[in-house]
């Protein structure tokens, strides 16, 4: 019972559970009903919004795992949006499979190129994460308004939007598009050793170089992760809503703080060296659903902040120490602590 | 690397008399950055050295000296303050409504201060006494700022026209120029000019002000000499809240209204300028009057982009990003060769340690 209580992803699927429950209380229609060939309500709704700030936070994970921080995400969503959208634009006919999927790919190289920037200044010249990100995420919106040339450009394109509006037998394709990618994320860093690199490199660079990591390699690659998936989120996001919106309230805005609040619900700790990506995916939910919660109980949209705040300020109290030694008697406390500490010694130098 | 820190090895050997120290380097080239910009101006647009355009720029940028005042304060620390912007937006949004209902305006003036405070206080509780990290601290305190102001009104709120507040923003000529072109200057002014000057006295001439740069340097340290480390942390906070409180009086006496949405982005000009002005973002190494430069820094290249016409307004961020990005690298680059002797010393006690290690085991 006390493992239990301990146990962050406890607490943090008991949030996600109460959010749902009061959402359902709060809704009249069928929490899922089927109308039209679509799955529809509450819980489906939870679906069709996760995605883009579910794959924001699972690059989010991997870089802070690093010790590393990334506040360019919104921007990056928003420079990839505006670069398809700005396509589709100009492109003679917008609505052709082709045309739709050289959009999605032009997203993707440009989110690439954004994030493998960040990467080049944080492992070869090595600058903070936190003022090199900060610096994209200034430019980023402006280099958005540049593509479109301070429009709302609006696509036009069916094709495209099916993206993140589309059903697969009644199922929203976006999120089915996220899992497949999480999975493959999941894959690459559990299957392989770059999950346990990226950890080495977050506990201690100089030691992880010493024992054989290239500590630069993998701090590029991960900025580069981040900066594609952050390309992948600005997709799902400007197709949901056929435009994108380049102003500094649009389309991806705030959204790193939403991807930085998930990683750290899911217990990820950002001082890196441990991740936790189904924990992160929790997270995501989390705030999915808290922006919905907020919704149905007729607060005004402007107002979710500071439940998000009383939110995070509730799970970091839970996490500090300080109330830890109020579960347990403090020596039993702190020789559970070692334990753990020693277990997880001993997993790195299994692995 | 090694050829790098060759080269720069040489320079410092090179200007023995030298004695300023390499952390300044970043601030001279921040105040150099803003001469040349004043006299490239001047020399392209033309009345950049004129009274008028000083008083404006003064005029416009006496909040954000104010919250870059408060930012240094918690970057020397190594920590950051990201909740500033909201909070000037709460602080002034609940004060113009605390005006509306007709509470006295100087009652309303010193709760628009005091709410920062509060926020300072909650931010610093929850880094000193729940080790949250200053980051994830910060960010809920924006949260919850934003998020209030938000209940509070989401429709802009003005003061009251007749409000003796207003007098705060109000002109003092000091020199009367020919047309236009007076030298003016307001209290709201004088309130930036003596958070500054109050501030660099703290920094430089007192305990308070030695163990906030002491905890930059390094917390631990600072705590094994005796230092009241978490006392100093909480106070940072207090004093960068406080400041957020302040420039929001500031900002909505210069413009008579107030708004939730006011503010957004602003603590990243603040830590902007900050870091264009030399302090360095891990903390320990700075100056206060460096921030105030990088203020006008931002501040003059507004002014010439408004100038030139032709850049386009979403050109401004990608400009600020590039000059925060030269200055960034600048600093890497004085850090590489000053911090490289440390870095080795601390490799060749890491040797010892280990050859010591066996004899002991």
């Amino acid at each position: 019972m006390k493992k239990l209580l301990r146990n962050q992803l406890f607490w943090a699927s008991l949030v996600l559970i109460v959010l749902v429950a009061v959402v359902l209380l709060n809704n009249q229609s069928a929490s899922i009903g089927f109308s039209n060939g679509k799955l529809t309500g509450p819980i489906i709704d939870l679906f069709i919004f996760v995605p883009p700030i579910l794959m924001i936070a699972v690059g989010m994970t991997l870089v802070i795992a690093t010790s590393g921080i990334d506040l360019s995400v919104g921007s990056v969503m928003a420079v990839a949006g505006a670069v398809s959208m700005q396509f589709l634009v100009n492109s003679a006919n917008p609505d052709t499979p082709g045309a739709a999927l050289i959009a999605v790919l032009l997203a993707l190289v440009v989110g690439l190129a954004c994030g493998m920037f960040s990467g080049f200044l944080v492992s070869v010249i090595k600058l903070q994460p936190f003022i090199t990100t900060l610096i994209m995420m200034l430019a980023g919106r402006g280099i958005a308004n540049m593509i479109t040339g301070g429009k709302n450009a609006a696509g036009n394109s069916p094709a495209f939007n099916w993206i993140s509006q589309g059903r697969v037998l009644g199922f929203p394709v976006g999120f089915l598009l996220a899992l497949a990618i999480l999975l493959i994320v999941v894959l690459l860093v559990r299957k392989t050793a770059l999950g346990m690199s990226i950890e080495a490199v977050g506990i201690n660079p100089r030691a992880a170089e010493m024992a054989g990591i290239r500590s630069g390699r993998i701090l590029f690659m991960v900025y580069a992760l981040s900066g594609l998936l952050a390309a992948v989120a600005g997709v799902f996001s400007v197709a949901y809503i056929g435009t994108v919106e380049v102003s500094s309230s649009g389309t991806g805005s705030g959204m790193e703080m939403d991807a930085i609040l998930a990683v750290v619900i899911g217990g990820t700790s950002l001082a890196g060296g441990k991740f936790n990506l189904a924990g992160t995916t929790l997270g995501a939910f989390i705030i999915t659903a808290l922006n919905q919660v907020v919704v149905y109980l007729g607060v005004s949209s402007a107002a979710v902040p500071a439940f998000k705040a009383l939110v995070i300020i509730f799970i970091c109290i839970l996490q500090s120490d300080r109330i830890h030694g109020w579960f347990s008697r403090p020596d039993l406390g702190q020789s559970d602590d070692k334990k753990s500490a020693d277990s997880d010694k001993a997993k790195v130098v299994a692995a | 690397m090694s050829s790098d820190t060759k080269v720069a090895k040489q320079k410092t050997t090179s200007k023995p008399g030298f004695r300023v120290s390499r952390t300044t380097y970043p601030t001279i080239a921040a105040v150099v950055l803003l001469v040349i910009l004043l006299v490239g101006g001047q020399l392209i647009y033309g009345k950049i050295f004129a009274w008028n355009t000083f008083s404006s720029l003064l005029h416009n940028n006496a909040y954000l000296v104010i919250l870059a005042v408060g930012m240094t304060f918690a970057i020397l620390t190594g920590g950051i303050d990201l909740s500033v912007g909201a909070v000037l937006a709460f602080a002034s949004v609940s004060g113009v409504l605390l005006l509306q209902a007709g509470v006295p305006w100087p009652l309303a003036a010193v709760s628009i201060v005091l709410i920062g405070t509060l926020f300072g206080l909650l931010s610093g509780m929850l880094i000193t006494y729940f080790n949250v990290q200053p980051f994830i601290a910060t960010l809920s305190s924006m949260f919850l700022a934003r998020g209030l102001a938000s209940i509070l009104s989401t429709e802009p709120v003005r003061v009251p026209k007749e409000s003796p507040m207003l007098d705060l923003a109000s002109k003092i000529m000091l020199i009367d120029g020919p047309k236009k072109n007076d030298l003016t200057i307001s209290i709201n002014i004088l309130i930036a000019l003596a958070v500054v000057i109050i501030a660099f006295f703290l920094l430089h001439n007192t305990r308070f002000g030695r163990t906030v740069y002491g905890l930059g340097g390094s917390e631990q340290s600072t705590e094994l000499m005796g230092l009241p480390a978490n006392k100093t942390k909480i106070l940072v906070y207090l004093v960068s809240g406080t400041c957020a409180g302040l420039a929001g009086l500031v900002y909505t006496t210069t413009v008579g209204n107030a708004q939730n949405i006011t503010g957004v982005g602003w603590e990243l000009d603040a830590i902007a300028a900050v870091i264009i002005g030399g302090t360095l973002l891990t903390g320990g190494a700075g100056y206060v009057l460096g921030s105030v430069a990088g203020v006008f820094v931002l501040g003059v290249l507004k002014l010439l982009i408004t100038r030139d016409g032709n850049v386009p307004a979403a050109a401004t961020t990608i400009i600020t990003g590039a000059i925060l990005l030269v200055f960034v690298l600048l600093q890497r680059a004085i850090s590489l060769t000053g911090g490289e002797r440390g870095s080795e010393a601390a490799a060749s006690e890491i040797e010892k340690e280990q050859e010591k290690a066996p004899a002991l085991s």
